[in-house]
């Protein structure tokens, strides 16, 4: 969970940074992780939130291990990379990218910020980062739905499209962001319900 | 010419927001493309941009791209060659 400066892993405070942008902000967090994928820079602040979340969220697990091992995904070798599914939401779609890119169009449209024009973009960010290859979509709520995400995340596994999937929320519009990224497995722990991930996402000492 | 490529270089790294490369991470005959610096097909129009905000210079032909574009020497020639007077 990544919202109000500070960054959160399994309900505990893993990153707290006093920032004065977004971008800033996840550049500081990205520093601190010492992850190293040049790319990071080039994304948007969007695509920085969801790949920054999915690292901390993946962390410990066997799909944290991008080098892969032949044939599954990461270091599961249970799991191969159609399996994988990435299901996001958020209320603003990609119009802080959006915005900036129109800024640029009555001189010189930038083409680094055009490719980030559409909130699906994040997924592909973390699906090459990670080499998933399952279901994805993105969709746009007026807020954080726990309902449609683990009805929609649910009928996935009922239907047999995936085997793992990450889900959540990942909303950026000006220097406000908010991150709430779950892992769901046929093996998991906790159970996949709507007041769970609501629970999660509501933790009072996180908002 | 070498001042002119060590500002490309300057602005390469800023256009492509390369924060983890300095000036002198980048030699003057190293490719800019796939075994080089490793930039991609945006990079490349982000340096199409480059040329027309820094050097108010328009590519004449697509065509021209791979040769202009690689390495920072090429492009550098290719500003002095066609630079407006």
């Amino acid at each position: 969970m990544v919202r109000r400066g500070r960054v959160y892993k399994d309900g505990a405070l893993r990153h707290e940074v006093h920032a004065r942008t977004a971008r800033a902000f996840l550049e500081e967090v990205y520093a601190a992780e010492t992850i190293s994928y040049p790319k990071f820079y080039k994304m948007d602040p969007l695509s920085q939130l969801g790949f920054l979340a999915t690292e901390l969220l993946l962390e410990g697990t066997p799909l944290a291990d991008v080098r892969g091992a032949a044939p599954g995904i990461g270091a599961s070798a249970a799991l191969g990379p159609e399996d994988v599914g990435v299901i996001l939401a958020n209320t603003n779609a990609s119009l802080d990218t959006d915005v900036r890119y129109y800024r640029t169009v009555a001189e010189m449209p930038s083409p680094a910020l055009f490719v980030y024009t559409l909130p699906n973009i994040v997924i592909g960010e973390i699906c090459i980062r990670h080499g998933f290859k399952g279901e994805n979509a993105f969709f746009v709520f007026k807020a954080f739905h726990a309902t449609f995400i683990t009805q929609y995340v649910q009928g996935l596994f009922a239907a047999g499209l995936v085997k793992a999937c990450v889900c959540g929320w990942v909303e950026v519009l000006d220097n406000d962001y908010d991150a709430a990224l779950f892992l769901v497995e046929e093996t998991g722990t906790t159970p996949f319900t709507a007041e769970n991930l609501k629970k999660i996402y509501d933790r009072p000492w996180t908002n | 010419m070498d001042q002119l490529m060590a500002d490309l270089k300057r602005q390469i790294i800023a256009q492509l927001n390369l924060k983890d490369l300095k000036p002198e991470d980048i030699g003057d005959d190293q490719p800019l493309f796939v075994e080089g610096l490793g930039l991609d097909s945006i990079d490349a129009l982000e340096l199409i941009v480059l040329l027309q905000q820094e050097y108010k210079i328009r590519l004449a032909s697509a065509d021209d791209g791979p040769k202009v574009f690689r390495t920072v020497r090429t492009m550098a020639e290719y500003i002095k060659e066609h630079q407006p007077a």
